[in-house]
């Protein structure tokens, strides 16, 4: 089999085993997994509202599934893209609000630099303790998370919100800040669904970081890195510069959910705004083998499955929006576990599929 | 800042450090024999659930009375067993990433709770209200008393008999068990189902002890304090217990605060207090105060030579 051909077929293979398990699921609580699921996929094909929300709800699922897509080449687990993301949306308001009378040609820029130096600063930190003290970048990244919140909820409650204010959200960035939403080009797309010119930024990256990755001399010295560090430390390459620049690259993409969350969407930060993007980025970057394209394919997926959440929670009898998560956690363990169906290939007798 | 310490914070410690002691101890057992657990949060969250849901059955339905949160604790020790053997066959006969199929673990009892409780409850992710009086026993010195034993217990498993030895070696170091006899993945079945069931009870004793129903992610990053605390006391059963101990106690105190705790006429905000575990945690990892070192092999599937 050819290559692509293998790395299309696992991730499908696990996706619809995940749908199976999950509609004997949804007929043990006593609905009708074809109904179901009618509503979970159907609802993101509409024009302009389906399509709309599903690269809306795209956007930061791109970003983070290419954050913890580097990690993983460099052989490192970012599980803290939360953390970057959150701490990096703050940051980008933070800008929006203390420079707001500025022009957008000013404005947007630095508000999109705060984002990205943000979050690669706060990846960078997992980076240096795991290149010059050891310590394992998953427990550390998992830390990290809770002190961003901690951090950035500290902040909007005693210097940011508006008084009076009884939501834990700032105060509004400036409006040279703002980010067209695609329905300004788009005909036929209204401006109120807020898919914006982020979801085009998220598209250059899955390109940028290909180039970066698989084009330039450092791209190569991460992924050598990843694949086996003790050859690529004989062959010359700084193990612990590669780490750190790896997690700051990492880093600085989950934080460009923030341009999407702030400069595209709410035009303030919001706190609680993100929806387990950080960890559907696992997935993400997971069911797309690690590859860009397949991320920009992945993160369609969940987007899809985030958006019919919402009608499958308003009309079916007992299934609620939940159902998202219960399939995303099943198409990661499928995914995991590639050797089990290998295994099963193997006992069926179709051998010749098997790697 | 010296009225904060009285009796109901020391008796509020205890209550508040239980559900992690229970989790941090499960999840030694498995990363001693050197399997991540970044799943803790996902167990707990299962036998919190599973304990709150077969409690109600059990007192409403079935007319069990004061004898049915015991029947919720064994169901959500249960809940906790029956994920472990989920994550044990994808990590282990199957060798499949262990922060992997741990960040799954989590991801899908984030959603399980709210879809079970949507079809059996008819709510948006909880449980039915508990009577008071059919909940688990609370009096902090019958708390005390029972970590206590647990601890000895488990730190005489763990160093001083032949399993706790074959469990240790082979998560520091596996090749060499293996030769001696020893059955790797065996062992780490165990490891892996004894955490399971561990933070199963401590997530029990979350809904049916210190609450009386589930309400959505009431774990709200308990197991990731657990897996703190275990890390912070360095992999050992009473350095653990203290470590525990110490994030119950920030946890009591920013309860208790409510908002705020004045320290020299400056205010602390809670959020500070809230981030102590976290931060001593990456502290104690880096090395700087002291060190921690990990099982060796701890993250590493075991591949028998052929």
């Amino acid at each position: 089999m050819p290559k692509f051909a293998r790395d299309l077929l696992f991730p499908l293979i696990a996706v619809v085993a995940a749908f199976v398990v999950g509609g004997i699921l949804i007929l043990l609580v006593g609905d009708n997994p074809i109904v179901a699921y009618r509503l979970l996929l159907g609802s993101a094909f509409s024009w302009p509202d389906g399509i709309g929300y599903t690269l809306f709800h795209a956007t930061p699922l791109i970003f983070t599934g290419l954050a913890v897509l580097v990690g993983f080449r460099c052989g490192l687990f970012n599980i803290g893209a939360e953390g970057q993301l959150y701490i990096a949306a703050f940051a980008t308001a933070w800008v929006g609000i203390t420079f707001a009378n500025r022009s957008a040609w000013i404005l947007v820029p630095l508000c999109f630099l705060g984002a990205i130096l943000i979050g690669a600063l706060w990846g960078a930190i997992p980076g240096v303790l795991k290149a010059y003290f050891g310590s394992h970048e998953v427990i550390n990244t998992i830390m990290l998370n809770f002190i961003a919140l901690y951090l950035i909820s500290y902040l909007t409650q005693y210097h940011y919100r508006v008084p009076g204010d009884p939501i834990q959200e700032t105060a509004f960035i400036g409006a040279g800040a703002h980010i067209a939403r695609l329905g300004k080009f788009v005909p036929g797309l209204p401006e109120r669904i807020p898919v914006n010119l982020a979801f085009l930024l998220a598209l250059l990256c899955c390109l940028l970081v290909y180039l970066f990755l698989w084009r330039t001399k450092w791209g190569y010295e991460i992924r050598a890195t990843g694949s086996n560090p003790s050859a690529a430390e004989y062959g010359g390459i700084s193990i612990r510069k590669q780490i750190v620049l790896a997690m700051a690259v990492s880093g600085a993409l989950a934080g460009m959910v923030g341009i999407n969350e702030v400069l595209g969407y709410r035009h303030r930060y919001y706190d609680g705004f993100s929806d387990n993007y950080g960890f559907t980025g696992i997935a993400v970057a997971l069911l797309g083998r690690n590859h860009p394209v397949g991320v920009i394919l992945a993160a369609i997926l969940f987007a899809v499955l985030q958006h019919g959440g919402i009608y499958v929670d308003g009309f079916s009898e007992h299934v609620t929006k939940d159902i998202v998560q219960v399939l995303q956690g099943i198409i990661i363990l499928f995914v995991a576990a590639e050797a089990f169906f290998k295994w099963s290939l193997g006992r069926f007798g179709l051998r010749r599929l098997r790697a | 800042m010296r009225d904060v310490f009285t009796w109901s914070l020391i008796a509020s410690t205890i209550r508040l450090a239980t559900p992690l002691v229970l989790a941090a101890l499960g999840g030694l057992f498995s990363e001693r024999s050197g399997v991540i657990n970044i799943a803790l949060e996902g167990k707990m969250l299962a036998g919190a659930f599973t304990a709150a849901a077969v409690t109600y059955a059990a007192d409403v339905r079935f007319g069990m009375g004061a004898a049915s949160p015991w029947v919720g604790l064994m169901a959500g020790m249960l809940a906790g067993l029956l994920l472990a053997a989920i994550y044990a066959i994808t990590c282990i006969k199957f060798k499949a990433d262990q922060v992997v199929s741990g960040a799954a673990i989590n991801i899908l009892m984030l959603g399980i709770p709210g879809f079970l409780s949507g079809a059996l409850f008819l709510s948006s992710g909880s449980t039915p209200q508990l009577p008071k009086d059919h909940l688990l026993p609370q009096q902090p010195w019958i708390i005390a008393l029972a970590i206590a034993v647990l601890v000895s217990a488990i730190w005489y498993v763990i160093h001083k008999t032949p399993f706790g030895l074959r469990l240790r070696s082979v998560g520091e170091k596996p090749e060499a068990a293996d030769a001696a006899g020893v059955s790797v993945s065996r062992m780490r079945y165990w490891g892996v189902l004894l955490a399971g069931m561990l933070a199963g009870i401590g997530g029990a004793y979350l809904s049916i002890g210190q609450s009386s129903l589930f309400t959505r992610n009431m774990t709200a990053g308990r197991g990731f304090i657990a897996l703190a605390a275990l890390i912070f006391g360095k992999w050992r059963p009473v350095q653990t217990l203290l470590a525990c101990l110490l994030f119950g106690f920030t946890e009591a105190v920013s309860i208790q605060m409510q908002g705020a705790v004045k320290f020299n006429g400056e205010e602390i905000p809670v959020q500070f207090i809230n981030m102590v575990p976290y931060v001593l945690t990456i502290v104690v990892l880096a090395g700087f105060i002291g060190s921690s070192r990990a099982p060796r092999a701890l993250g590493i599937p075991y591949q028998k030579e052929k």
